[in-house]
């Protein structure tokens, strides 16, 4: 078809030439995305290890990547990452799942019943602003430095988002749905189990990534008050002898296992959350 | 004040009944000395201009709001659709027709309802997933699955697209017909109210301000004979004044 007039001024003519069977639009290859991602961090590498080469950058301020790779695999060898490792996610977990089991409870009791709230919300309110790390001396007054305040630190940190969250979830619960429910004849745990819990998961999961940033942050602090394991234990060790090959080292394993805990509630989303908008398939 | 429900045996001559029913909010009395009955398997709209008192009347019926005096006698088996679909979005289609159901059969009930509303392809479908008419028809499966025998709809087609309200006007009179619950639709519309119900009633300051009854032949159409002098009728009450002369040959939606 041929428009008429396709050079006047008043109209804007967009043509293009009929495309021909198996022809592709773009034809020329190029690299796929990761590859070009991972150009920038390359030559920043490359430029880092050079820099410790040429001695512009000493080892006591940070140590040549090479270095770093050479100290790695050696404390994977040895077995002394694993070790510490092991005693590093030993007490997160403990102390999270102490938090979270708290906070699923305090955030039950006080969103479920007027009373509870009355109680329990204006105490916990009150804990809430305190920063957890500021209890420290406390803590250490009370149950000394051993294990139990080092766990106790990461219980108190970890239930508060929980506990906010899920809170705030129950008592979100769109008010439409909570008639329709009744409507429907539902009895009160009924009610709690398909329509008040499933509607306050998506809060759940909020308050749990924050936990999860949380019990690490507390466990890179915990670690560093008199412990003989752990990877906070590495990283201040490592300060003691100005080893900053494994200082880096231990900042790796803190953000790969920070990466690492993202993808897995990630994952859990996805199976618990199937039914939201964003992860449903038509 | 006093609420009785109704329970199976004796036929009762009315399905709903109210008697000086009041519902005040602070001073003002949203339902006023309210004197309404309903017979099984009647279908009645509600119509009134906003403020009149329809949906706190539709609110006590499902048993969403307490009456303040008079007598209110609705039957236990009830239910109720509204504007928005309201299901439950963690929940596949047929969970939310069953939901709060305590039988042994219930994917297969949940299955028929699905099937009687045209949705039996989309049994496993997250709300999420569906479109407004279809979201509105499983809610219409989830009310009906509970075999009614008041069925109340709160402006259900209001916020559906104009071709898929009238195919749910044809919908909900082929199910009335199949399962004879006494219906009460509340209304904006008046079109609607004609097509569908067999008596209109006029609702202001939480009275009944008018009753007309429809006696249309079904399978209505607003060409037919006498549907737009009820229609004048009704937005008169309304408020609206309108000129029946020429619109007659000019019909908006036919079937029912």
């Amino acid at each position: 078809m041929t428009l008429p007039s396709s050079s006047d001024a008043a109209y804007l003519t967009v043509e293009k030439p009929a495309l021909l069977p198996g022809r592709k639009v773009r034809g020329d290859w190029r690299p796929p995305g990761f590859v070009i991602r991972c150009i920038s961090p390359l030559a920043i590498l490359l430029f880092w290890q050079l820099s410790s080469q040429l001695g512009w950058l000493p080892s006591r301020v940070i140590a040549a990547p090479s270095q770093i790779g050479g100290t790695l695999w050696a404390m994977i060898v040895s077995g002394e990452l694993a070790t510490n490792l092991l005693v590093s996610l030993q007490r997160a977990v403990l102390g999270l799942s102490i938090g979270i089991i708290i906070g699923v409870v305090a955030a039950l009791i006080s969103g479920l019943s007027r009373r509870g709230e009355l109680v329990l919300d204006s105490p916990l309110q009150m804990l809430r602003t305190i920063p957890s790390l500021a209890l420290v001396p406390l803590f250490i007054l009370w149950f000394g430095i051993g294990e139990f305040t080092k766990i106790a630190l990461i219980v108190l940190g970890t239930t508060f988002p929980v506990y906010l969250n899920l809170f705030a979830g129950i008592r979100g619960i769109d008010p439409k749905l909570i008639e329709a429910a009744n409507t429907l004849g539902l009895s009160r745990a009924e009610l709690i189990w398909h329509v008040v819990l499933p509607g306050a998961l998506p809060s759940f999961f909020v308050g749990l990534r924050y936990a999860l940033g949380i019990s690490w942050l507390a466990l890179v602090f915990v670690e560093q008050i008199n412990t003989t394991a752990g990877i906070g234990f590495l990283a201040s060790d490592a300060r003691d002898f100005m080893r900053t090959d494994v200082i880096v080292i231990c900042l790796l394993i803190y953000s790969l296992l920070g990466l690492l805990i993202d993808g897995l509630i990630r994952t859990l989303e996805h199976f618990a959350l199937a039914w939201r908008p964003s992860f449903v398939r038509t | 004040m006093s609420t009785h429900e109704l329970h199976g045996g004796a036929k009762p001559l009315a399905a709903v009944q109210l008697h000086k029913v009041v519902r005040q909010f602070g001073n003002q009395r949203v339902i006023d000395d309210l004197d309404l009955n309903i017979a099984p398997g009647e279908f009645v709209a509600l119509l009134g201009a906003s403020g009149s008192g329809k949906t706190t009347l539709l609110r006590m019926l499902a048993g969403l709001d307490n009456i303040d005096s008079g007598q209110l006698r609705v039957p236990t088996a009830r239910a109720a659709v509204f504007q928005e679909p309201r299901l439950m979005p963690w929940k596949r289609a047929w969970k939310n027709v069953v939901l709060g159901l305590r039988v042994e059969n219930a994917k297969a009930r949940a299955v028929a309802a699905l099937t009687e509303v045209g949705l039996a392809h989309r049994l496993e479908a997250y709300p999420a997933t569906l479109s407004g008419g279809e979201a509105q028809r499983v809610a219409l499966a989830r009310g009906l699955v509970r075999e009614p025998r008041l069925l109340l709809l709160d402006e259900p087609f209001a916020a559906l697209d104009a071709l898929t309200r009238i195919r749910m006007h044809e919908l909900i009179i082929e199910l009335w017909r199949k399962h004879n619950p006494a219906v009460l639709l509340v209304t904006h519309d008046v079109d609607e109210a004609i097509l569908l119900a067999d008596r209109v009633i006029v609702l202001a300051q939480g009275r009944v301000a008018e009753q007309v009854r429809v006696d249309l032949p079904r399978a209505r159409h607003s060409g037919q004979p006498g549907f737009q002098r009820l229609r004048a009728q009704l937005l008169g009450l309304l408020g609206v004044e309108v000129e029946t002369g020429d619109v007659e040959q000019n019909p908006r939606y036919s079937h029912g």
